[in-house]
């Protein structure tokens, strides 16, 4: 059983996705337990993987049995092991939350919904796993494809914004097939140990430079790198709360896996660092992501469509510590994956509690929040300190690493970056949580005369957004564990 | 140095922790107030019980999680924080009592949420005092910022809003702008944050980035208040009174320039700092800030706000002591902790007291109080000589290490600033004592009669004035602790 770990992970949600389609013409209720039951098999799978693989190290998995390269092969070591917990997991928790919104706010679009996000965690999980260039390509259009009809069924303008999505992500996909076409001109192989077996030799190469720069053009595009962020802000905005909570912490989180794959897998850190040489202009453009999407968060007057800001300069963050070529910057990017995707999950999920009690989340619908609903308001705060950067949540420890990366780096410029991100962070927080605190504001002076009557969410909701909110400071205390255990063996010795 | 493990210090940063969960869910006043008393006496008992050890020279270290070599979350009890964490554990009891009389008899709201807050608050306080390492440090002294925010804006107005955000913008900004970036700095050069007996960074770094290093680290822990960051301080008054006392005259701003002193003696060490010659950098920011705060104080008619002046005047006496480099001069500096915190909390008081009884905040409507309220105004006496540093008060002790430091450091120009510095203090504090008292019948603002504030408000303020003239006899176990402290830095 536990050698098909690698396989079920991805089987199971994809062959549940077509039951629940199925069983959305029988009846709608069947739907959500098949849903739980798939992703929960999963999860189960990817932890029990992980553990497997903190004992014997990386494991190698044939698709029927063929070898690679002929085959496909899912091959996990510590980078992924960790990486598919977090995404089985996130989406289990989001899965359990979001009942009761899907039910508000699509009530009869239930079971495609169900279907289209088992799907979508189907292409994550598989994006992940995978060892193969291709594979991952086909992964990533299932989670493209699936997420566009996620966030298709919001309201307003959720379909034009989608639609632009939409433009952007197939050409960011485009850009990645182009780049795994090239390479297997050059190689003969699409499967990624092989291609770094091959490739070394190949390092001057002009078409290999070629498919390395259009590859990572077409990731940056799909983790709305900045300046290709354009898309992210109102597609994450509009869609349902259920797809932007789920999408939202995912999905840009896992493009940054590939780019650190390709980085350490495919090309091997010495070509990406030492023979191509562009650190430095990335590690700049980073920089740049993490002002523009502080600044940019700083002119919102809207919660959610402020918290996608914050994942754009997030973006930067990662992507500036993967870049800066040293260990420090490597086990930040890393760690804030896992730290981002659940600080990301927290703060969307007291979104789609706001949504499903007020209808609405511009900063006027927020007045007096806390009396109404003081457990999310106090997640929000755990949330907002997670991405502020206080210790011990969980934010602050991979904001170490990364800061000490760009000191060991002589990258001060990623560093003051960091810092002022962190301040701005500060003041978006805070500025949310005076408005649910103060206002509106009554004659007397302070004394409340009329205080709101408490309308919390309903537990299926604030029960895991409790746990999330408990997981960010218990991540934040077990640093020092998944950095030794699991983060330590995922970056190459080559890298110090 | 001697080192046992326990779990005692982990237990006393928690216990107050523990209890708001119980606060909050306690309908009834007298029994959330209850266990109020039973955490802050606990407290105070878990701190009392690693006093002998402490003593006895040995220190008692508790490693909760380590996630980097050398940067840990950490506690280790050493002879400085205990002396700090005994002068913020005693009187957390006092003031708890004093918030009792104080909220109750201006019938404030929120007081659940209240002591919440206050006792996270004396969490962090404790956190700090305990910590081993800069990492746990900064935690706590974060959770400490953002423990003590909603008590700053309690009234939840227009005023507490914008001292709010005042607040948070100087205390979260340096320390996210100066402290974290020094700190990392620190790790990379030495490779551990762990406070030394002679700190960490000797050897590591060239001059002009130590120098940038301090800098950092005495602007970045803004909540010691050393100027040009200290106008925080003055608009945190908003909060209710006795925040303002035990957070504002001893926990937030001592917690401020407990770190401070910590990363001048645990990070860069007295004898790297002499002998790179920053002793008159320190000395000289430390003195602008007693002289100009002194000076703006004599010119508040607030009587919160002069306080308020007069700690951000107070408090860069602690951060000179240090700056002296001498073994007397630190003496003085850390048994000023204490000495001034006892000072300076029964002002707080009587402040509270006043506006309690009266309604009255403003020292030119006080004119004729003492005969009103006697008791208090001879309370607000006695304090105000110990801030002043005259006998028979505790405050004498401090002052006159600290003159004893400069004179044996060579440094005239101290001196000077700290005999005019009494001098200012004087000035603005005996006007107050004397017109309570003796002023003509017909200048009088008050009826004849005497008519305290309720005694949950009145018999807090004489017990911390009577401490106050006690340290003067019995300085012990501050200044031991203090003088222990000093051999373990010096190693004589």
């Amino acid at each position: 059983m536990s050698q098909q770990y690698p396989a079920l992970l991805v089987i199971v949600p994809l062959l549940s996705a077509l039951v629940i389609s199925a069983a959305g013409w029988i009846n709608k209720r069947l739907c959500f337990p098949i849903a739980v039951a798939a992703l929960g098999a999963a999860a189960y799978s990817c932890i029990g993987l992980l553990l497997r693989v903190l004992e014997e190290g990386a494991i190698v998995y044939r698709f029927g049995g063929w070898d690679p390269p002929m085959g496909i092969a899912y091959y996990v070591d510590h980078l992924n092991g960790l990486v598919l917990v977090v995404v089985s997991v996130v989406a289990f928790l989001n899965l359990i939350a979001s009942k009761k919104s899907i039910e508000l706010e699509l009530p009869d679009k239930t079971a495609p919904f169900y279907a289209l996000y088992v799907l979508q965690v189907t292409g994550l999980l598989g994006i992940v796993a995978t060892g193969d260039a291709f594979n991952l390509y086909v992964l990533l259009e299932i989670t493209a494809l699936s997420g566009y009809a996620m966030l298709a069924m919001g309201k307003d303008r959720a379909q034009l914004s989608t639609l632009n999505y939409l433009y952007m992500g197939t050409i960011g996909a485009c850009f990645y097939l182009l780049g795994v076409g090239y390479l297997y001109i050059v190689t003969g192989s699409l499967n990624m140990v092989d291609i770094a077996n091959i490739l070394p030799p190949l390092y001057e190469s002009k078409a290999v430079l070629g498919a390395f720069i259009i590859c990572l053009v077409g990731v940056w595009i799909k983790m709305a790198f900045f300046p290709l962020h354009a898309w992210l802000p109102n597609a994450y905005t509009h869609g349902p709360s259920a797809a932007s909570s789920l999408i939202a912490p995912l999905v840009t989180k896992v493009m940054i896996y590939v780019m650190i794959r390709l980085i350490l897998t495919v090309f091997t850190p010495e070509f990406a660092f030492n023979v191509l040489a562009v650190s430095k202009p990335i590690v700049w453009l980073a920089v740049a992501a993490i002002f523009m999407g502080a600044i940019l968060a700083l002119a919102e007057r809207n919660l959610k469509k402020m918290l996608t800001y914050i994942i754009v300069a997030e973006v930067g963050y990662m992507v500036g510590g993967a870049w800066l070529g040293n260990r420090a910057g490597m086990t930040g990017a890393i760690l804030h994956i896992v730290n981002d995707a659940l600080m990301t999950l927290c703060v969307f999920l007291v979104v789609g509690n706001i949504a499903y009690k007020l209808k609405g989340y511009a900063f006027d619908d927020l007045k007096g929040l806390v009396r109404k609903m003081p457990f999310t308001m106090g997640a929000l705060v755990i949330g907002g300190l997670s991405i502020i950067g206080v210790p011990p949540t969980c934010g602050f420890f991979s904001k170490w690493y990364l800061i000490s990366g760009a000191i060991q780096a002589g990258q001060y410029a990623f560093m003051v970056a960091l810092l002022f991100s962190s301040l701005v962070n500060v003041v978006l927080f805070f500025r949310v949580i005076e408005i649910c605190y103060y206002e509106p504001f009554s004659n007397a002076h302070g004394h409340d005369h009329h205080p709101e009557p408490m309308a919390e969410a309903p537990l299926t909701m604030l029960v895991p957004l409790f746990i999330v909110a408990v997981g960010l400071i218990l991540v934040g205390l077990y640093t020092g564990d998944i950095v030794n255990n699991v983060i330590e063996f995922a970056i190459p010795k080559s890298i110090v | 140095m001697e080192t046992v493990i326990s779990i005692k210090p982990l237990l006393a940063v928690l216990v107050s922790l523990l209890i708001t969960p119980i606060l909050v869910s306690s309908r009834a006043p007298n029994v959330r107030e209850a266990w109020t008393f039973v955490a802050a006496v606990a407290k105070f008992l878990i701190v009392l019980s690693m006093l002998p050890t402490v003593l006895k020279g040995t220190e008692i270290v508790y490693t909760v999680a380590e996630f980097l070599p050398g940067a840990a979350i950490k506690f280790r009890v050493d002879a400085l924080g205990m002396l700090f964490a005994l002068v913020s554990s005693s009187l957390w009891i006092i003031t708890s009592a004093y918030s009792i009389g104080y909220m109750r008899g201006l019938k404030e709201h929120s007081q659940t949420r209240y002591f919440c807050y206050f006792a996270f608050a004396l969490s962090a306080t404790i956190g700090v005092a305990f910590s081993a390492n800069l990492l746990t440090m900064y935690l706590f002294y974060e959770m400490l910022s953002l423990a003590t925010y909603p008590l700053v804006t309690h009234h939840q107005d227009h005023e507490a809003r914008s001292s709010g955000r005042k607040y948070l913008l100087y205390i979260v900004g340096t320390s996210i702008g100066l402290a974290l970036p020094a700190m990392l700095i620190s790790y990379n050069l030495a490779g551990t944050l762990e406070f030394g007996r002679q700190g960490f960074l000797a050897g590591t770094a060239s001059k002009p980035l130590i120098g940038l290093l301090l800098f950092m680290f005495l602007f970045g822990f803004a909540k010691a208040a050393i100027m040009p960051f200290h106008s925080w301080l003055p608009a945190a008054m908003v909060a209710p009174t006795p925040v303002s006392a035990l957070l504002h005259a001893v926990a937030v701003v001592k917690v401020g320039v407990f770190s401070v002193v910590r990363v001048l003696t645990g990070v860069f060490g007295t004898d790297l700092l002499f002998s790179l010659d920053f002793g008159p950098v320190i000395l000289f920011v430390a003195s602008a800030t007693i002289l100009v705060g002194s000076f703006i104080a004599l010119s508040q008619d607030g009587l919160k706000r002069l306080l308020a002046y007069s700690t951000i005047a107070q408090l860069s006496y602690i951060v000179l002591g240090v700056g002296l480099l001498s073994p007397k001069g630190i003496t003085g500096g850390m048994v000023h902790i204490a000495m001034h915190a006892f000072g300076k909390i029964t002002l707080f008081f009587c402040a509270g007291a006043i506006f309690v009884a009266t309604g009255k905040k403003n020292i030119s409507e006080m004119v004729g109080i003492g005969r009103r309220m006697p008791v208090t105004m001879a309370a607000f006496f006695i304090a105000s000589l110990s801030i002043i540093g005259m006998p028979p008060c505790g405050g004498f002790v401090s002052k006159w290490y600290l003159v004893l430091g400069s004179l044996e450091a060579h440094q005239m120009p101290i001196l000077f600033v700290l005999l005019f510095s009494s001098l200012l203090n004087a000035a603005y504090f005996m006007p107050i004592v004397y017109r309570a008292f003796f002023c003509r019948p017909e200048e009088a603002m008050f009826e004849n009669t005497v008519q305290e504030a309720p005694p949950f408000c009145v018999v807090p303020l004489v017990i911390t004035a009577v401490i106050s003239v006690i340290l003067l006899f019995y300085p012990q176990p501050f200044f031991r602790l203090a003088s222990m402290m000093v051999q373990h830095i010096t190693g004589t």
